[in-house]
């Protein structure tokens, strides 16, 4: 099984990948607030019809964020 | 012994605080399941009698919720203003935080970061019925001892655990004491400065403090001290954004910890949530849209259908009421005031409540279920075409409701940008002051015949609304181009789970409002009213007697009673009277746009508010119509005649030119008022008056210029 890096916008609905780091500080900062923080499990539960937002299950809850504010986690698939 | 104390409620969105501030202070207020709808805060005050014979007064205020102490938008500016400025006039003596105990970990973390700044805290465990339902087991005791703060489970929403709130307030009156990080090591020079130059309470608080100088304003904090902690935090080092990054990281560390220890969890996976299930269908890439417009659709049908039978029964109940004064009191000046200034005022104001109610009950629904920001998840991508967020979404439908609190819920949208254009684009939505006009207007000039089955005039009235969405879109998308901006557009939204609304919270909600339309804007539209039956009522100089002895010599001269020229000699009275003449003066103005000197004395009247039209129009109809009490005001404008053409005055080029007119034009002195201070300029309160009322006249000119015989 491969274990790769990519960001979260490039993970596909219902695929799970675990939070590694943020490229973008300002943003991660409210990311980590909600409670994305590195070493968390995320899961695409969500695509909205015109491709964006999506929403993610996080911490036992469900948040919408943007494609772009998506790309600045690098999360880690098939672990 | 009596003691009085100030108490904040502090929480994440959604976690119920506001209901248990309702509950606690019973003095009710919006409360909606979308993050930030509180933005007004609400004060409230609480009595608890302890068994020992003590009494507790409690002020209590519900502050804006908000996920760490880090403001993030203007609204959540407030938490920290409170909470870290120990000399701030509403700063508390005891915090309750309220937490969601089905997530726990984020609401959690708050709550430490209100522990660390040494203030009283109770921690209130809410949705306990949820929690349990789930099979997860909160061990509250050792909860309590790794938190370092008093403990109550709760099902706000239920009432359950209210008591035990109460008796915790009367009981905790000091800090735990708990420091849960120790943040002075994360920066010791900079919290060691804060603290001796500036009241603080913690280490954490001059750490929040020196993480948000920017915040503290200049009457909390001299230029010195200011200098002085800039300087320091320059020389340190100290990277305010690095900081919270690793203070947040190894709070989520410590509270990852406490949970191990005191929750035991079956963790379910999101999907099998009633909340996904329904997403499923309400975020559908088809349905969720087709759902939406149905949605309003249904809203917009019921509004006029519902609401008519109510209000008919009002329309003759007044007219009851005017025939029975005009019949008892003796004729004369007073009888006249009565009936065709203040009765025809008052009706003008009760007649529209039935749909006011039905519309903020629907408004209130759609938030309080969680439906608005799934709204938002659907728009996001389409709405930043125009330069906006998904999240103005809410302003802009609440904004059917009323501008007012619709611009001061823009306050979650964090882009300046994207804030502004929403305060200037919402006053175009059809805000529920605009209803009154469509529904005269619009059963005047539309045909009550059903189309495949739904009324006509109901899906004219949907089209107006629409009409005011579109243009807010359309002046968001030339504002985008206007407004230079550097700052991200930012979006990240929590999507709280589907929860039943709160009926009662409802309806106390719709009474407050009705209370606020009835009382506020009546006193402004009865005033007017009064006014302008004086303004119409008399003329200058002997001009009114010039006119009776003009059509008495008639009368002499054709043998006739004078009687017979009753009609002619009041509208020439009304046309020679103070408001005629006003009406008159801005007459070469709006004729090409089809209005008369009659509707332009409506116009001015409505200027401060928009709502006035109805009132003044009825007044102005009934000024010396012998027949008013008899008829409706609808059946009075129907007879007007077009002295030029002969045919009716209100025609449907003149009735779709002033339902336009009405759509777009900015006519509310309390929405300008609002935009100023949300702006803290202005220049966008003027601008948004002159291109509003341009839009206005434009698209009434071409409407009447299209459609005219």
């Amino acid at each position: 099984m491969s274990n790769q890096l990519c960001a979260l916008s490039e993970v596909k609905l219902g695929q799970k990948a675990l939070v590694e780091s943020f490229t973008d500080y300002e943003i991660s900062l409210k990311l980590l607030e909600m409670g994305c923080i590195p070493g968390e499990t995320v899961e695409v539960i969500r695509v909205a019809p015109l491709g964006d937002p999506i929403a993610i299950a996080v911490s036992g809850y469900m948040l919408s964020l943007r494609k772009d504010e998506a790309s600045s986690i690098r999360v880690r698939t098939s672990f | 012994m009596e003691r009085r104390i100030k108490i904040a409620l502090v929480g994440n969105p959604n976690s119920g605080k506001s209901t248990v501030f309702n509950e606690l202070t019973g003095l009710h207020q919006k409360i909606a399941n979308f993050p930030g709808v509180t933005v007004e805060q609400h004060t409230g005050k609480c009595t608890i009698k302890g068994d020992d014979g003590s009494i507790v007064q409690a002020e209590i205020i519900d502050l804006p919720g908000t996920y760490s102490l880090y403001p993030k938008s203007p609204e959540e500016e407030l938490p920290f203003r409170l909470l870290c400025n120990p000399d701030h006039a509403m700063h508390p003596d005891l915090v309750i935080v309220v937490a969601d105990g089905t997530n726990l970990k984020r609401n959690l973390f708050l709550s430490s970061q209100v522990i660390d700044l040494n203030i009283p805290v109770i921690l209130a465990i809410n949705m306990m019925d949820m929690v349990r339902s789930s099979g997860a087991e909160i061990n509250f005791k050792e909860l309590e001892k790794r938190m370092g703060a008093r403990v109550v489970p709760m099902t706000a929403r239920k009432g359950e655990g209210l008591k035990e709130l109460k008796a915790a307030i009367a009981e905790v009156d000091r800090p735990a004491g708990k420091q849960h990080l120790d943040s002075r090591s994360m920066a010791p020079q900079v919290v060691d400065a804060i603290r001796k130059n500036l009241h603080v309470n913690s280490d954490y608080n001059a750490f929040l403090v020196a993480n948000n100088l920017h915040l503290i304003e200049t009457g909390e904090m001299s230029d010195e001290h200011r200098t002085a902690i800039l300087d320091l935090t320059k020389h340190n080092a100290f990277d305010a954004q690095q900081l919270q990054a690793r203070e947040t990281l190894e709070r989520y560390k410590l509270i990852s910890n406490y949970l191990q220890e005191c929750v035991r969890e079956k963790t379910r996976p999101i999907q099998q949530s009633y909340s996904y299930k329904i997403d499923s269908l309400l975020t559908h890439r088809i349905w969720g849209y087709v759902i939406f417009l149905a949605v309003l659709f249904i809203i917009f049908q019921s509004i006029f259908t519902w609401a008519s039978l109510p209000m008919e029964l009002i329309d003759e109940g007044f007219n009851w009421l005017n025939s029975k004064v005009q019949s008892t009191l003796p004729p004369g000046i007073l009888n006249d005031l009565l009936v065709g200034g203040v009765l025809a005022g008052i009706n003008g104001i009760v007649v529209f409540i039935p749909q006011i109610a039905l519309l903020f009950f629907f408004i209130a629904i759609l938030e309080d279920t969680g439906y608005m920001s799934r709204v938002s998840f659907l728009m996001d991508r389409l709405m930043r075409g125009f330069g906006l967020n998904g999240k103005s979404l809410i302003p802009l439908m609440s904004g059917v409701a009323c501008a007012v609190p619709a611009l001061l819920s823009t306050r979650t949208i964090r882009n300046r940008k994207e804030r502004m254009i929403t305060l200037m684009v919402t006053p175009l939505m059809s805000c529920s002051a605009r209803l009154p006009v469509y529904t005269l207007l619009v059963a005047l000039v539309i045909p009550g015949d059903r189309l495949a089955g739904f009324s006509l005039q109901g899906i004219v009235m949907m089209l107006l609304y629409l009409i005011g969405f579109i243009a807010a879109l359309g002046a968001a998308w030339v504002m985008k181009n206007l407004l230079k901006s550097t700052e991200r557009s930012y979006y990240v939204m929590e999507l709280p789970m589907y929860r039943l609304p709160r009926w009662k919270t409802i309806g106390l909600h719709i009474i407050e409002k009705v209370r606020i339309f009835l009382f506020d804007a009546g006193k402004i539209i009865l005033a007017i009213s009064i006014i302008l039956w004086m303004l119409s009522s008399f003329g200058p100089g002997d001009s009114f007697q010039r006119i009776e002895q003009k059509y008495a010599n008639a009368a002499i001269q054709k043998n006739i009673p004078v009687e017979a020229f009753e009609h002619d000699i009041q509208s020439e009275k009304l046309e020679q009277s103070y408001a005629g003449h006003l009406g008159h003066i801005i007459e070469p103005v709006i004729r090409p746009i089809g209005y008369d000197w009659k509707i332009g004395i409506a116009l001015i009247t409505s200027f401060a508010a928009r709502e006035v039209f109805v009132g003044t129009m009825s007044t102005i109809y009934s000024v010396g119509d012998q027949r008013a009490a008899q008829r409706t005001l609808k059946e009075k404008l129907m007879a007007e005649r077009n002295p030029i053409t002969g045919g009716p005055r209100y025609t449907l080029a003149v009735g779709l030119s002033l339902l336009l007119f009405y759509a777009f034009a900015m006519q509310c002195m309390s929405t300008l008022a609002t935009v100023y201070r949300e702006t803290k300029h202005i220049k966008y309160p003027l601008i948004q008056l002159f291109y509003m009322s341009g839009l206005a006249y434009l698209s009434g000119l071409i409407a009447y210029q299209l459609l005219k015989p």
